[in-house]
Order: structure tokens, then sequence, then C-alpha cells
């Protein structure tokens, strides 16, 4: 299946046929001090800055968060969003709860975004969907409804067509909604991992959907985070992972992402990988 | 008696050895309340401290907590028996809309390795049960939230406690990812927390 999103005349498809998508995370003020400071002051410099790094280190479309505890999300999403397309010819996704932020993102936006996101609660589709539908937007459906997360990848399945056959009666088509299978702290439960694994191949077993995952939160709590992410994302590809929120200017996670292109059969000739090979090659001083 | 092995048994997240520790403890006559400070608090002290230096992860910190928890089970009777009290009565939970839990359970379990009586509330916790659960005679409560659009709710819950006339007879601490100290003032809680560990500290400053 292919989702499709545009930026003006720019298309991103996210699909197991074509290179893993990185939705860059980068722009979120939560735990970052400076961003979130100057983000409120309404001074988008530093968004711009993590714009542009994120797009050269590959990101295939930008997540923009405003979420500042007390600030106009509405106004701050809009006016984040607008300095983005500025300095990044990419697809956004637009990063909030808030129905009101939300439009006034998709109002200004030339193309069809990503909305991050939707769970499976009636009250959030309801408001959500209707929205996406107006917009021509794609969703990211997250795999919670009103009884919290599925223990088991069966009812985690459950929700996830629950999550589809809601789009559908939106008429939002099944390629448009992105699921998100949770990723969960293994440090508190080391189960975690895996039940979210297993409900990924589920899915696209049995859906074929696309499916994006937050995957940092998995080793929260833990030593070494980064080689967690790292195999926890590569897992995750194996099991039909198509796009996650992360971050970008890792590099090993930048190289991790080619490596799983070129063995899932995604880098004809494994051109991007000897491409951005020879680029890391000269970047080390001889 | 030396508690020393006691104390290590909860560091090392030994449950069956804790509870060993705890009944040979009492066999020998060692009051319940010592054991529950020397023994398994000053444990949890410890393991709070090391969590907050990064000598210690998330799960050893679970481990040890659940340890205490099976230690404090079998002593539970006799600290009874003897009328110690608990250090204090807190009610937490996740606010309304939020369903996130590892954090607040973190904090819950850190509370009463501290020698709290913690009252879990869950996730999803509307305003008025936490204004239900002062009225119940909690001394502190604690908000978490995980989500900048669910934080709203702190305040709301504060409002609550406001209107039901209540407000000055609670300590409020509020934490997870989004909430700062800035925004704990803004709402007039009277403390922000970023960890579990601190937490502890920060209610032994409000309540003692």
């Amino acid at each position: 299946m292919e989702t499709r999103l545009t930026f003006k005349d720019k298309a991103v498809v996210i699909s197991p046929d074509q290179p893993f998508a990185v939705i860059g995370e980068r722009i979120n003020p939560t735990r970052r001090k400076k961003l979130a400071e100057s983000m409120a002051l309404g001074d988008f410099s530093v968004v711009q800055e993590d714009a542009r790094k994120q797009v050269e280190a590959g990101a295939k479309i930008l997540d923009v968060n405003a979420g500042i505890p007390g600030a106009d999300e509405p106004a701050l999403l809009r006016g984040a969003v607008q300095a983005v397309m500025e300095v990044a010819q990419v697809p956004l996704c637009f990063d909030s709860a808030n129905p009101e932020a939300l439009r006034a993102a998709l109002e200004v936006y030339p193309g069809k975004a990503l909305i991050n996101s939707t769970t499976a609660e009636e009250s959030m589709m309801g408001v959500v969907l209707p929205l996406a539908k107006q917009y021509g937007a794609a969703v990211i459906g997250v795999i919670t409804d009103e009884n919290g997360i599925p223990a088991t990848p069966e009812a985690r399945l459950g929700v996830a067509r629950k999550l589809i056959a809601r789009a559908a009666d939106y008429g939002i088509p099944a390629e448009d909604m992105v699921i998100d299978c949770l990723a969960l702290t293994v440090g508190a439960d080391h189960k975690a991992g895996r039940v979210t694994l297993d409900s990924m191949a589920r899915v696209r077993d049995e859906l074929g959907v696309n499916m994006s995952l937050g995957a940092s939160n998995v080793s929260f709590g833990l030593p070494d985070r980064k080689i967690i992410n790292i195999a926890y994302l590569s897992l995750a590809i194996a099991r039909g992972l198509t796009a996650a929120i992360t971050d970008p200017t890792i590099p090993e996670i930048q190289t991790m992402l080619l490596a799983c292109d070129l063995l899932m059969g995604r880098d004809e000739y494994a051109m991007r990988w000897i491409k951005s090979f020879r680029k890391r090659s000269q970047a080390v001083p001889a | 008696m030396d508690l020393t092995e006691l104390y290590n048994s909860v560091i090392d997240g030994d449950a069956p050895q804790v509870q060993a520790g705890v009944k040979a403890a009492l066999a020998q006559g060692t009051a319940a309340e010592v054991i529950l400070n020397e023994g398994l608090i000053a444990a949890m002290n410890e393991v709070g401290r090391r969590y907050e230096e990064g000598e210690f992860y998330v799960p050893e910190m679970l481990v040890s907590a659940r340890a205490m928890q099976a230690g404090l089970a079998l002593l539970k009777p006799s600290l009874v028996e003897s009328g110690v009290k608990a250090a204090g009565k807190i009610a937490i939970g996740t606010v309304k809309g939020d369903l996130h839990d590892i954090g607040k359970n973190l904090v819950a379990m850190m509370l009463e390795g501290a020698g709290y009586e913690v009252q879990d509330l869950g996730v999803d916790v509307p305003p008025q049960t936490f204004v239900d659960a002062v009225q119940g005679g909690a001394q502190v409560i604690g908000m978490s939230a995980l989500l900048t659009t669910t934080m709203s709710n702190m305040k709301n819950t504060i409002q609550a406690l406001n209107e039901a006339g209540i407000r000055n007879q609670v300590k409020v601490v509020i934490g997870g990812a989004p909430v700062t100290e800035d925004y704990s003032r803004q709402i007039g809680a009277d403390a922000y927390s970023p960890d579990a560990s601190s937490a502890v500290r920060t209610v032994r400053q409000l309540i003692g």
C-alpha cells in the first residue's frame, strides 16, 4: 500500500517498496529548552535550523509540534509550519491533539499533510478524521482506545482494524491511514518490545497498511539507548515498519536505515549505500 | 540485629531474600519499625540516590521497589500491631485523558519505599477523584501528565480542589515529561518533581 504525501509539487511515498520514510522528530519543544523558549517568543529561527538539518540528514517528512504549556497552540503551530515551509521542501506532519491547532496548520498547508495523530477513541476519531477528510490529509492512527493500550498482538490488531474501519466511514482510504503500534518502555516491562513487534507483523500480514513508530520511547530509563533504538527499528522494519518518527541527525540511525533499505531490497545496486559510504569517508579528515 | 543483609537484599532487588530477612529479624525480636526504617526505607533511599546519580537504571529501581514491597507485606501486621503509622498519605494518578502509567507507577513505588501510604488512583483520573481522595485523608496528591494536551487537566484538578474548598488541606506535586517548574508555578501547584527519586525528596520537604 502507498501513502502519498505532498508539499506543493513534491511528493513522498511511504510504502514497503520505497526507501524507509524518516519523519524528523526534532521540532518538538518538549524537553528542549532552547527551542521552547524561542518558539514561545514567536522566534522560529531554531525551528528553521532544525528543519534544514533534518532534511539534509535524510528526513523525508518533518514532524512539527508546538505544544508549549500555556501558549496559544493553534497560532504557534501555524507559525512554526509557515516558518518550516520557508526553508524545507518536504511534506509535513502536524503533531497535536488539539483540533484547532491541526486546523490552523492544515489551512495554510499547500499539499497533502500527515496528521499525528488520532487514537481509536471515538471522541478523538470523531474530531480528527473529519478534519483529515476535509483537508485531504493522511493520519497516523495510534492503537489505543477507551480501554487503554491492548495487552496482546491480537487485541492490538483489533484496534488497528477499528481505526481503518472508522476512517473508511469518513471516506478516508486505508492507504491514508498509517498505524502506530506503540513502542512502550522495555525498562518497565521487558516483554513490551516483543508485543509491539508481534503486533506489527500481524498488522502487516492482515491489513497491509503502512506503519510508523515513535521508536525512542522503547529505551527509556536504560543505558546505551542509541543501540537499543537502532536494534528496535531494524527488527520493526523486518516486520513491516515503513516510517518512523525519529532523529535523522544521529549518524548511526541514518546509516542503519540505509543498511536496512539495502537488505530489504529497496536500494537498487546498493547505490544509495555506496554513495553514503563515500560521503561518510570523506567526512573523516585524512 | 544487624540489618545490613536485609538492606543489601533490597538494593539487589532480591524479593525472596528480603522476605527471609524480614522474617528472621522479626523472629529475633527486632522492632518492626526498626526493620522498616533501617532495613527497607534506608535501602530504598540508597536506591534513589544511585538512580539520581546515574548509577542505577529504571529496571533496577523497579526490582528494588518490588523487593521492598514483598518485605513490607510481611512486616505490615507487626507494624499495625505496634501502632506504627505511615509517614503520610498520598494519592497519585495520571490526569484525565492521559493513559501513561510508567512514570506514575515508579513514583508510587518510590513513595511506598519511603514509608508513605500510597493510594494509586490509576490513569485517566478525573478531577473529582482527586478531590475525593483529599476528602478521604490524602495529605499530598501527585499528578502525572505525559502529553502537552492533557497537562491542562492538572490545572483543572487544582481548580476543583479550590472549588471544593480543600486546596489548603493538601499539597500538590506534579510531574511528567512536558511538565516544568514554571508550569507548576503557573497553575498554583506546590511543587514540581522531575523524577521518581526526587519526588520522594519533594514530598518529605512538603509534609516531613
